[in-house]
């Protein structure tokens, strides 16, 4: 935001020498370097005078565009921000400045380097160390960390010099695609602290990498599956020599005892092929027969076992077909269309993964006076927790000391900050906004507010219908008709003579088993899945790409996912003079009130001194300027200090309480002068993206848990109706809603009452296709952790943008771009590629009508059948890979003019200069700003300094973009 | 052509060491990170001592 403005203000040099200036400041804190902790207003009088050369220099570290007032003539080296210019100084001191020799100029990367300056000191924890680390067997240990800025191929290179500044570590690998590196250091030379401490200084910030089991599970199911292929290609590949041998013997003549051994060995490699890699079909297609749902494992399992018995029956026998080499080849493409497919989805849950991993591991425990990072998983209730500005509430508690206000956003969907003070009730997963807070635990993870709802988003999980896929519900007629049309050939060719009658029906079950059906559609959704996340949109499973091309009902969440989640300032009603000395007060504040209206301040002169404030908790806050008292405040604290209030500014206030917004009065000497209006403004895209939203033929409904008042006033701006727009909603409340709307809601009563295995709800909800198909699927989009249960009960939940981890693990699909227009290209390029999933389905029944008839009238011979069965894999491939589902130029095209916001920066480094998209700058973009409210770890890096002001800046500016002002 | 019902077999044996050698590799984890990997060989190290300044 702060950034945009920067660049754009070209009017303004004073206004954008003073951001500038701050964020100096805190980046100088942050770093632990440079500039002194007094942040006054007087800094603010020597601002920088903006030069005009600054669009085209470069920074030397990270590339972008350095800030006019930021370049310094005669240097050789231009630096973006004080994180740049340290990571800078340390690649160099340690001689790795072979890393900007590596990287290409595409690869700069897309934000500047922050450097927390962190001790990480939670790290050397015991509690940590039993959750993460391991000990591998020379006597190291080893621990899996996930890194923040990780972008390009020098990183590897960067990354895995470790040892080289840290001489305890050992070795560092870095995975690319998932960010995470592998540590081993030797525990006798050092901590992993200092090796974390390091990584930091190169401008990577370490988490820990949570879900260890899962994550080892998962790669261990990888890496039999991977085996699976390698058998199955092995194996395919053995026989088919031997049937190119056989082929060629059919021509020229082969020697009988050479064919027999042949076509044993065929059978045996072909047998041992469907039994151990092919196994997965049929247990595939037992389960589907189990559940009595159609799957596609079905049709491809009477394929397998007709062709099977078929060729060992034959083989036995000595006469007729083998079809092992078709068999082979088909459980081989199976396998790999499954593994692409795992592999993309897999990509995607891992960029989840990261933004997840972000959240605060660290509490910081207060023993005996004395203050102790902790792992979250350490803390007990009964604990004293310290809660810096900034930071998330780690636990459900009173508080002891301080007064601070509290960001319940994520967790209610109230889009105030609430004032609280000792003996207030806080929960876990709010935001501390303002000041330092002492919180006496009660309550700690699943016994918190936040763990109970994560308790309901899983139940919510088991009692969801899960989405049949379009390839699944098709495998059930081609089941049938396979079945049926073999059954017919074998009664019409029975008539002359059995045993052919047998051969064709075999030949016809073995030629129409979907194998480019089976590998059509998991190309389709991989290529979309993959084209998606390089466009911000992180897709978990393919199905939900079917759902998107469909019509139904789009829920909306309102705090943080229709507005932008945080106080701005709307308006301003009255004397605009005071407006400076309003400012110029509020400057010394960091209540949320103060500085939405410090932020929107567009004064080119410096602040006037202020004297003597005091804030008063629930209140208000006074200040003497230029001799004169200014009461900044609500009505009635204006009042209590015995401010009149004149009756137009009274109605001008009142208007705005109607709207949903806040007026904070302002009055200088006894009598108001003005109002501000304080709201959540609504995203600059929300109004176009809802109206192509609707044009596509979706209903749009509003429920959120913010009042009802503030609901309906963004309902009728945004041109929703009334009765679709519900507030003060429960996260309970949310869920019910979904599920009503679902129309799902009396069969998975029932049906959990009958004790049914959940699978039966689905064949429940679709044998009454007028419940089920009564409003469509539901996509529910949200923020929250308050959304969360009903994002994952909805057919496909969508996270927005910086919303809360919650959110980001019970959605299946999350925007990694800000604003709401990534909707709708989501479902426009929905529609696209399950248009391409279509035309690949069209084509191999086209493929499969054809053999079958070939099959049919017993022309068919093993020969056609293995030219005809990779002719239509290499078909629905084309066709998959070159569909245009999320290719860029015919998106762009779909969408109307200003839903275009938010691309990502490294195609479009121009956007930055010009600071195209309207409400996110560039350089915010993907996870960095997501970091500004999903991690209070990355905004609270001024963690060191003791001026909580610090931490305040930097989370008011999130973790990006951090100029230097190349002086003290 | 009766060598072909040794060949044959010994053919299978190669085949099978080959997978072996596969599974021992994917075992081992060394198709864990398939994008890593290929840009490891491109990253030259330097030589010994600390780098040039360029």
């Amino acid at each position: 935001m702060r950034w945009n403005a920067t660049q754009s203000a070209q009017t303004e040099p004073e206004a954008q020498a003073r951001d500038l200036d701050d964020r100096a400041q805190f980046v100088g804190m942050r770093a632990g370097i440079g500039t002194t902790a007094g942040w006054k207003p007087a800094v603010h009088q020597n601002g920088l005078e903006a030069h005009s050369t600054g669009a085209d220099v470069s920074c030397s570290h990270c590339g972008l565009p350095v800030p006019a007032g930021l370049v310094e003539p005669s240097a050789s080296l231009q630096f973006c921000c004080t994180g740049c210019r340290t990571v800078y100084d340390v690649i160099r001191g340690c001689g790795l400045e072979n890393y900007y020799r590596l990287r290409s100029a595409d690869d700069r990367a897309a934000r500047p380097a922050s450097v927390s300056g962190r001790t990480y000191s939670e790290l050397d924890d015991p509690t940590f160390a039993t959750l993460y680390v391991r000990d591998t067997n020379n006597g190291l240990k080893s621990v899996e960390l996930l890194l923040e800025g990780i972008h390009c191929n020098a990183c590897v290179w960067l990354v895995e010099k470790l040892p080289m500044i840290a001489s305890h570590v050992v070795e560092a690998r870095l995975d690319l695609g998932r960010s995470l590196v592998r540590i081993a250091w030797n525990p006798a030379r050092g901590s992993l602290s200092t090796a974390a401490a390091a990584l930091d200084s190169l401008g990577y910030t370490a988490h820990p990498a949570r879900d260890t089991t899962a994550r080892e599970l998962r790669r261990r199911e990888d890496r039999k599956l991977l085996i699976k292929i390698a058998v199955a290609g092995a194996l395919a590949g053995n026989v088919m020599l031997l049937a190119f041998a056989l082929y060629g013997g059919m021509f020229t003549g082969i020697e009988a005892s050479i064919e027999t051994m042949f076509r044993y060995c065929s059978t045996m490699l072909g047998v041992l092929s469907l039994a151990w890699p092919g196994g997965v079909f049929f247990r595939g297609a037992i389960a589907a027969i189990r559940t009595r749902t159609a799957h596609l494992d079905l049709p491809i399992a009477i394929g397998l076992s007709a062709g099977a018995v078929a060729g060992v029956v034959n083989t036995i026998l000595g006469r007729g077909e083998i079809y092992f080499d078709s068999l082979c080849v088909l459980v081989f493409l199976l396998l790999i269309g499954r593994w692409i497919q795992r592999r993309q989805q897999r990509s995607a849950a891992d960029s989840v993964e990261l933004l997840y991993c972000m959240t605060p591991s660290v509490a910081r425990v207060i023993e005996a006076d004395r203050v102790r990072d902790s792992p979250i998983e350490a803390v007990a209730p009964g604990m004293l927790c310290e809660v810096r500005a900034g930071e998330t509430i780690p636990v459900d508690g009173v508080i002891e000391a301080g007064s601070s206000a509290v960001d319940q956003s994520l967790l209610t969907g109230e889009s105030q900050p609430q004032d609280v003070t000792i003996g207030a009730p806080v929960c876990a997963g709010t935001l501390n906004v303002s000041g330092v807070l002492r919180v006496r635990a009660e309550a700690t993870g699943e016994a918190s507010r936040v763990g109970k709802l994560m308790a309901l988003v899983q139940r919510s999980a088991q009692e969801s219908a899960p989405i049949v896929r379009m390839a699944d519900r098709i495998a059930g007629y081609f089941t049938v008709g396979m079945i049926s049309l073999a059954t017919f050939t074998f009664g019409i060719w029975a008539l002359w003579d059995v045993s052919r009658a047998i051969d064709h029906a075999t030949a016809l079950l073995i030629v129409t088993c979907p194998c480019a059906l089976g590998l059509a559609t998991p190309l389709s959704m991989t290529v979309a899945i993959g084209r998606a996340a390089r466009r911000g949109i992180l897709i978990k499973g393919g199905e939900s790409i079917e759902v998107l091309a469909r019509t139904g009902t789009i829920v909306l969440d309102k705090t943080g996912t229709l507005t932008e989640g945080k106080a701005m300032l709307l308006a301003w009603h009255g004397d605009e003079s005071l407006r400076a000395a309003a400012v110029a007060v509020e400057s010394c504040s960091s209540h949320p009130i103060a500085r939405a209206i410090v932020s929107a301040s567009r004064e080119t002169q410096p602040f006037p001194p202020v004297t003597n404030v005091r804030q008063i908790v629930g209140g208000g806050i006074v200040g003497q300027v230029d001799g004169r008292e200014i009461v900044i405040g609500s009505r009635r604290f204006l009042e209590s200090r015995g401010a009149s209030v004149p009756a137009d500014l009274g109605i001008a206030a009142d208007r705005a309480l109607a709207d949903g917004c806040t007026p904070i009065f302002v009055a200088s000497a006894g009598v108001a002068g003005a109002v501000a209006v304080l709201g959540d403004p609504i995203r600059a895209d929300a109004r176009q993206s809802l109206d192509a939203l609707r044009k596509m033929g979706w209903r749009i409904e509003i429920l959120s848990g913010d009042h009802s008042r503030v609901v309906a006033a963004v309902a009728e701006r945004l041109g929703v109706p009334a009765e679709q727009a519900t507030g003060d909603a429960s996260p309970e409340d949310k869920l019910a809603r979904v599920r009503e709307l679902q129309g799902v809601a009396p069969a998975i009563s029932r049906c959990f009452s009958a004790d049914r295995p959940p699978r039966d709800i689905e064949l429940h909800s679709q044998a009454h296709p007028l419940i089920a198909g009564a409003t469509g699927p539901v996509i529910m989009v949200g923020d929250g952790i308050n959304d969360a249960a009903a994002l994952r009960a909805a057919t496909i939940g969508i996270a927005v943008h910086g919303g809360a981890e919650a959110s980001l693990s019970a959605a299946s699909v999350y925007l990694n771009q800000p604003g709401l227009s990534p909707i709708v290209e989501l479902i426009a390029a929905g529609r696209r590629a399950t248009r391409v999933i279509r035309m690949n389905l069209c084509a191999s029944l086209c493929y499969n009508i054809l053999a079958a008839a070939l099959a049919m009238t017993g022309i068919l011979n093993p020969l056609i059948a293995a030219i005809l069965m990779p002719l239509s894999s290499l078909t629905v491939v084309s066709i998959a890979v070159g569909g245009r589902s999320f290719s860029a130029r015919s998106d762009r095209a779909s969408l109307p003019d200003g839903v275009r916001g938010g691309r990502s920066v490294a195609s479009e480094p121009g956007a930055q200069a010009t600071g195209l998209c309207a409400r996110e700058t560039p350089l915010a973009s993907s996870a960095t700003h997501s970091v500004s409210r999903l991690t209070p770890l990355a905004r609270a890096r001024g963690s060191d300094v003791s001026d909580a002001r610090a931490s305040d800046s930097a989370a008011a500016q999130g973790s990006n973009s951090l100029p230097n002002g190349g002086r003290a | 052509m009766s060598v072909i019902f040794i060949v044959l077999p010994l053919a299978f044996v190669f085949a099978l060491l080959a997978l072996l050698g596969f599974i021992w590799a994917t075992n081992t984890g060394q198709f864990d990170d398939l994008d890593t990997t290929a840009i490891r060989p491109l990253l030259d190290d330097e030589p010994a001592g600390r780098g040039k300044k360029d």
